[in-house]
């Protein structure tokens, strides 16, 4: 989608109904009547409680969940064996209403995704206002910091509950966070502390962080320095990658790949890992195999941490990579993931208050009877104070999985997880 | 409060490991030699190894391994036939079941179970098996002799538990994904109730009487118990262990006692059975075994209780009438279930 300009709105969705499989034609016609009648208004708060005895109710409450993205350009893996997705997020969303509607089925509840995936030229704000006027109030959020906000300060959003699957940016759950935006995937500081606790319990506490030039990377870089300052390691020295952003395909590429490697790595003080910071990931798959120093390289390539990953298959995890595959006939990404807890959360929070409110749901999310199966092995739920999923983070290469964080030894009053990322005395997160 | 760290239930487990074998030796140990001369021969416990491809066999006089078969790929659930003569195990990557004689211990037949089967179980005449087919979604139920599927029910999502009511006319399947317990009448193969309970339900059983069915919630941390008849929830159990985090207590596997008064629930992470009394509902105590036990099996007399630790390799006897844990025995690379021939 992102790759072909479009000026017409219909067009994803058009898209979309073509590339359906037999299995999908009902949620399909439950989007066409959607697209038909807008939304229509929320019935059910009124429906008894249908907790413990589900019995088929009359009228079955209808869950409506808004996916609201745009084509964002996306840099094309550096790696010719990696696909370029271009539906990454809203798949994981799909089997996550499928999943739902399992249970809802017994429970009398109709799980229903609409999607709004706008084009680069359209104008976000008018589109957004739209949808929350006409009754949108579930949202899944896979947009860029600026959208998010956007979407977020709305008056027309004040009471609506935003999932946030597409970002790590630490703002976002400090200084920049808002009271009715939930965030799904790990934060940058969640994943630097994950792997800062692996490299210490190996005891690689020698690090030099190499950085690229744009702002995630700058933001990244400022996580590990933090990671490095609570676990005791120690930044060696400080790198910056300079070049722009490659071209994927290259007649003779590799000549020079094999001398710039080198020389942004030599000459360092002794290190142990080299920690690339290059969320734009423009450089750091160049850097395995070409340090100047025998050094394993981590960060965000090499050894990363991710909330998901194809290499993961414990508790049950299996499960869930082998209905995504049949279904979408690809391996399910960390934003398909994200898409698909996202609507999980909702599910839970619905399937036990049977309730569609926004308020009612986001009261559930943050109760403390709220608990999602993310196939991480534990209940998992959201930080009160930035309204951050809690979560184990997987440590893993591009292959394999090497390790789940937290790890052994790194505790926490309340939840191990809390010894990733922002705990709650060092949040700078106010919410209104 | 003692803050436990994931190190140290090993190092604890040594040391009571240590422990219960010194007082075995001075004081225990002739007294269970004299008691075990009565017995004309010992019970085999088999173990399903999840990643090993085999079932490890443990004689439970000796408690030393006596075999290790070769089954087939990803070993999990693991019944014995109510003759006691096949032991039957679901083989989870090759969509089939292995069918082991109980005295020769030879692969003797193979059964396709469609895909996936991870848990299974039989109803009391030994005719029907009922097969959780965790990645379809459908509880297959076969004809044990034919190896014929008779029927497939849908259900939610990952199917795991399997409970056959005593008389055999209801089985009680739960889907962890989905969140539910789901009633099935065994002769109309309908689905007469769906029972929300706590995240991930892994098992299902009936007690003696089945009057009540016992349902483990892995990721939620509870055990509801279900009235068989009216489908209401009478109670969930909650775990609490001092220095033990809630996140780590999942419970999987149940078993009642002999006599039915009470039951171990295995805890997972939590790496302890918790015995609870079935009819007050309150936790007497909780048994630190190896690590991570799901499932667990009572040999024929019913004094003792093995469960299998998926993270040490290796299975706990657990005395139950003492409580105590008396001695782990290393079997394959994550040992998953097990059940004892007698």
């Amino acid at each position: 989608m992102r790759a072909e300009p479009n000026t017409d709105k219909q067009r994803p969705v058009v898209r979309f109904f073509r590339s359906l499989p037999i299995r999908r034609r009902e949620l399909a016609s439950g989007l066409l009547a959607l697209l038909l009648g807008g939304f229509v208004p929320l019935i059910g708060s009124a429906l008894p409680s249908a907790a413990q005895q589900p019995m088929p109710a009359a009228q079955p409450l209808q869950v409506n969940i808004l996916y609201l993205s745009r084509q964002y350009d996306e840099p094309a893996p550096l790696s010719l064996t990696e696909k370029v997705v271009t539906d990454k997020g809203v798949q994981g969303a799909r089997i996550g209403i499928e999943d739902t509607n399992r249970t809802g089925r017994f429970l009398s509840q109709n799980y229903r995704l609409s999607e709004a995936i706008l084009g680069l030229d359209e104008d976000f704000k008018a589109k957004a206002k739209a949808a929350l006027a006409s009754g949108a109030n579930l949202i899944i959020a896979d947009l860029e910091k600026p959208d998010l906000l956007a979407l977020a300060d709305m008056p027309e959003a004040k009471s609506a509950v935003i999932l946030d699957i597409r970002t790590s940016d630490d703002s976002l759950r400090q200084e920049d966070c808002r009271s009715n935006v939930f965030h799904i995937l790990p934060s940058w500081a969640m994943r630097a502390d994950a792997l800062g606790q692996y490299l210490v319990w190996k005891k690689w506490n020698r690090w030099l962080l190499i950085t690229g030039k744009n702002p995630p990377d700058l933001g990244y870089a400022a996580a590990v320095k933090r990671a490095a300052a609570r676990f005791g390691a120690k930044i060696v020295d400080e790198r910056s990658y300079a070049y722009a952003a490659g071209s994927r395909r290259t007649d003779t590429g590799h000549q020079q790949v094999q001398q710039q490697m080198p020389l942004l790595t030599q000459s360092a003080p002794p290190y142990d890992v080299a920690f690339v910071s290059d969320e734009s990931e423009t450089f750091g798959d160049y850097l395995p195999y070409r340090t100047w120093d025998p050094r394993p390289v981590v960060g965000t390539q090499g050894l990363f941490a991710v909330a998901w990953h194809r290499a993961f298959e414990e508790y049950g995890g299996t499960q869930l990579q082998h209905r995504f595959e049949r279904e979408v006939g690809r391996i399910m990404t960390e934003r398909d993931y994200a898409g698909w807890m996202a609507v999980r959360s909702i599910g839970e929070a619905v399937t036990h208050i049977n309730s569609v409110k926004p308020a009612d749901v986001r009261a559930y999310l943050l109760s403390d009877k709220f608990g999602v199966d993310g196939y991480k092995g534990e209940s998992m739920n959201f930080r009160t104070w930035d309204l951050q999923l809690r979560q184990p983070v997987l440590i893993v290469d591009p292959t394999e999985l090497v390790s789940i964080s937290p790890q052994e030894g790194f505790l926490h009053p309340k939840y191990l997880t809390d010894t990733l990322g922002f705990d709650q005395p060092e949040s700078k997160c106010r919410l209104k | 409060m003692p803050i436990e760290i994931a190190g140290s239930p090993r190092a604890m487990h040594a040391t009571r490991k240590f422990l219960s074998f010194v007082l075995a030796f001075l004081c225990l140990g002739p007294l269970l030699a004299t008691a075990s001369m009565g017995q004309a021969e010992a019970a085999m416990i088999f173990v399903t190894n999840e990643k090993d491809d085999t079932v490890s066999v443990v004689d439970s006089q000796s408690l030393k391994l006596v075999n290790t078969i070769q089954v087939g790929h990803r070993p999990r659930g693991i019944i014995i036939t109510p003759d006691k003569k096949d032991i039957i195990v679901c083989l989870g990557d090759d969509a089939q079941l292995a069918v082991i004689d109980a005295q020769s211990m030879k692969v003797k037949r193979l059964l396709d179970s469609g895909p996936d089967p991870e848990l299974l179980n039989i109803s009391p005449d030994g005719k029907t098996l009922y097969i959780a087919n965790e990645d379809d979604s459908l509880v297959t139920v076969m004809d044990y002799k034919t190896g014929q599927v008779t029927q497939e029910i849908p259900i939610g999502v990952e199917p795991e538990g399997m409970g056959v009511s005593p008389d055999g006319s209801i089985v009680v399947a739960t889907s962890e994904s989905t969140s539910m317990a789901h009633f099935i009448d065994t002769k109309t193969y309908k689905v007469i109730a769906n029972i929300l309970v706590d995240s991930r339900p892994r098992y299902a059983d009936f007690t003696h009487d089945g009057a009540y069915v016992w349902v483990t919630s892995e990721v939620g941390g509870t055990v509801s118990v279900i009235d068989a008849k009216t489908h209401k929830i009478v109670k969930v159990i909650d775990f609490e262990i001092p220095g033990v985090r809630p996140e780590l207590i999942g419970p999987v596997g149940i078993n009642f006692t002999t006599d039915g008064k009470r039951a171990f629930i295995c805890l997972g992470k939590a790496n302890r059975l918790a015995v609870v009394d079935t009819s007050t509902y309150k936790v007497i105590d909780y048994v630190l075994v190896g690590q991570r036990p799901w499932h667990a099996a009572l040999s024929p007399d019913g004094t003792k209780l093995y469960s299998a630790n998926g993270l040490t390799n290796d299975i706990t006897v657990v005395d139950v009438a003492s409580l105590r844990a008396e001695k782990s025995v290393p079997v394959g690379r994550l040992p998953w279930g097990l059940v004892v021939r007698p």
